[in-house]
């Protein structure tokens, strides 16, 4: 089955507003976890992934100029990714629509693992 | 650890832990601060465990995140942002810091802590409901919207409230000091004050969703077995409070029935009441009894104990009940305790002398706007056979009521006011 990577992409507001309250935070934690059991038990979860922590440094340029903080000039960071196995782009895309980062606003960004042998 | 198995409300509780032990180190006057630091804690535990799960200890996972991020921001801010008075030397020098920020982390402590913020929180220059919102907001980690909610308040006008109460506490920069026997003597009873209205809120609350809050009775049960806990606050009063509370919170599974309707006392399953609850509630009023002062709360606490020791209401001792409202009656007289006396009083003598009692009530014109008010009467006149001045009374109090239970439950009594229930 094809495999996509899965960017979970959130703002800072977005996600200081998903812990907000203590009851907040459980409930997104608790919604967090039933998406991935339910893609794992339907075969879809690869590999749960990781999170990626806020802090970061980026390096580029011809000079390989370092800067602190992850990607100032975006507004969203991504938080964490995570591999799927689906039919298609299609359907890729369609699991991706229940994921909870888009309740505070938060976005998915799907992409198709390119393979050799396609 | 799958989702299901973890504490339901492990980040509420986590939450008032450590704005308290977090505001122990900073000062109250860095409140901000120490709320700044837990939502912190919390973002990066939700965003790892999300992936990884929840951690074996997840309380001791954040309580690490939060004592490095304190540690952290101690290193780099203690001489310019003045922590707690008592802890600045200590707090300024790389020799002690991080011991001090151990030590306020150190699990042996941590009760004393909520309960030094439970008593910050009720500042004599705040309002009852204020003081009560603050120990919801800070010491049970309510939310901004679910402390509105428990006051049947918007959110943005009790923001604005909290934000205020929060200002008035950072004027005394320290967590209140449990030391002095006297100013803890000053302070303890708008401190239980507020967990016996935090527990009737739940109990008797005004929500238009449910006429049942479990979940505010639970934080009250929390809250008061932090003053047991503690030898300064474990007074005679303390355990009178505890003691009612948990004869009560044993009635409340047969407190409402299947289809989410409130079921008067002497309608309920008694087999459902909470057997260990009872038996807790009658050890906490056998120690309630070694002081020499009788509060209000050990006489209700008495009279729960009564309804808890009979197994039938017909097996009920009215007539102790009767003079325990006496008692209630000489040392915190109001029309709401006379009205109850007064349901007590039908019970044991009929509905004949209930009407009579209530007509005798002083003040009886606070209790026009009570739905309870109309609702006993219209019972006695349903006893007394006078079925149209029964649904007259109950008409009113179907107007007044606060909430779906209580109007459903008037329209069953206006509707059946033929078939007298036994209830009063």
């Amino acid at each position: 089955m094809p495999e996509f990577i899965f960017l979970y992409r959130n703002t800072q507001e977005a996600r200081r507003e998903m812990s907000g309250s203590p009851e907040r935070a459980q409930q997104s934690m608790q919604k967090w976890r039933a998406w991935f059991k339910d893609l794992g038990e339907r075969g879809y979860l690869k590999n749960v992934g990781q999170p990626l922590d806020h802090a970061g440094k980026v390096v580029g340029g011809t000079k390989k100029t370092v800067t602190d903080g992850p990607y100032s000039e975006t507004k969203d960071v991504v938080g964490g990714f995570s591999i799927i196995e689906a039919k298609d782009l299609d359907q890729a895309a369609q699991l991706a629509s229940g994921c909870p980062v888009t309740d505070a606003g938060g976005s998915v960004e799907v992409r198709p693992v390119m393979r050799l042998d396609m | 650890m799958e989702p299901d198995e973890q504490a339901e409300h492990l980040f509420r509780q986590e939450s008032g832990r450590l704005v308290a032990i977090l505001t122990r180190l900073f000062g109250i006057h860095n409140l901000a601060l120490a709320e700044d630091v837990v939502q912190d804690a919390f973002c990066r535990a939700l965003e790892t465990w999300k992936f990884h799960g929840v951690p074996k200890n997840p309380s001791a996972w954040l309580m690490t995140t939060a004592k490095h991020r304190a540690l952290d921001i101690v290193r780099r801010d203690a001489t310019a942002r003045k922590f707690a008075p008592d802890l600045r030397p200590f707090l300024e020098s790389e020799w002690t810091m991080s011991q001090v920020v151990e030590e306020a982390f150190d699990a042996g402590g941590i009760k004393d802590i909520q309960l030094r913020m439970m008593f910050s929180c009720a500042h004599p220059q705040l309002q009852e409901e204020t003081q009560l919102a603050l120990i919801l907001h800070l010491v049970c980690g309510f939310g901004m919207d679910e402390t509105a909610a428990a006051f049947l308040k918007n959110t943005a006008a009790m923001q604005k409230r909290l934000q205020r109460a929060k200002t008035t506490l950072a004027g005394s920069r320290e967590l209140f000091d449990l030391s002095g026997a006297q100013d803890v003597a000053a302070r303890l009873p708008a401190v239980t004050r507020a967990v016996y209205l935090l527990f009737n809120e739940g109990y008797h609350g005004a929500s238009a969703q449910s006429p049942v809050r479990a979940d505010l009775c639970v934080e009250a049960l929390r809250l008061v077995s932090l003053l047991l806990a503690n030898p300064v606050t474990s007074t005679p009063t303390s355990h009178a409070l505890a003691a009612l509370l948990h004869f009560l919170a044993a009635r409340l599974p047969g407190r409402v029935d299947a289809a989410g309707d409130l079921v008067l006392l002497v309608d309920q399953d008694r087999s459902r009441w909470d057997a260990a609850l009872i038996a807790e509630g009658h050890r906490q009023l056998d120690v309630s009894a070694g002081g020499t002062g009788v509060t209000p709360y050990h006489v209700e606490a008495a009279i729960a104990s009564v309804h808890a020791a009979a197994r039938r209401i017909e097996e009920t001792d009215w007539g102790a009940i009767v003079s325990l409202y006496d008692t209630l009656m000489r040392i915190q007289p109001s029309p709401v305790v006379a009205l109850n006396r007064a349901v007590a009083v039908a019970q044991h003598e009929g509905p004949a002398r209930g009407l009579e009692e209530i007509d005798r009530i002083p003040d009886r014109r606070r209790l026009l706007r009570y739905t309870f008010y109309y609702s006993a009467r219209g019972e006695f006149e349903c006893r007394l056979g006078r079925l149209r001045e029964a649904r007259k009374e109950f008409e009113t109090a179907l107007e007044l009521a606060r909430n779906p239970a209580e109007r459903r439950f008037l329209e069953g009594r206006i509707r059946n006011c033929g078939r007298p229930s036994r209830t009063a």
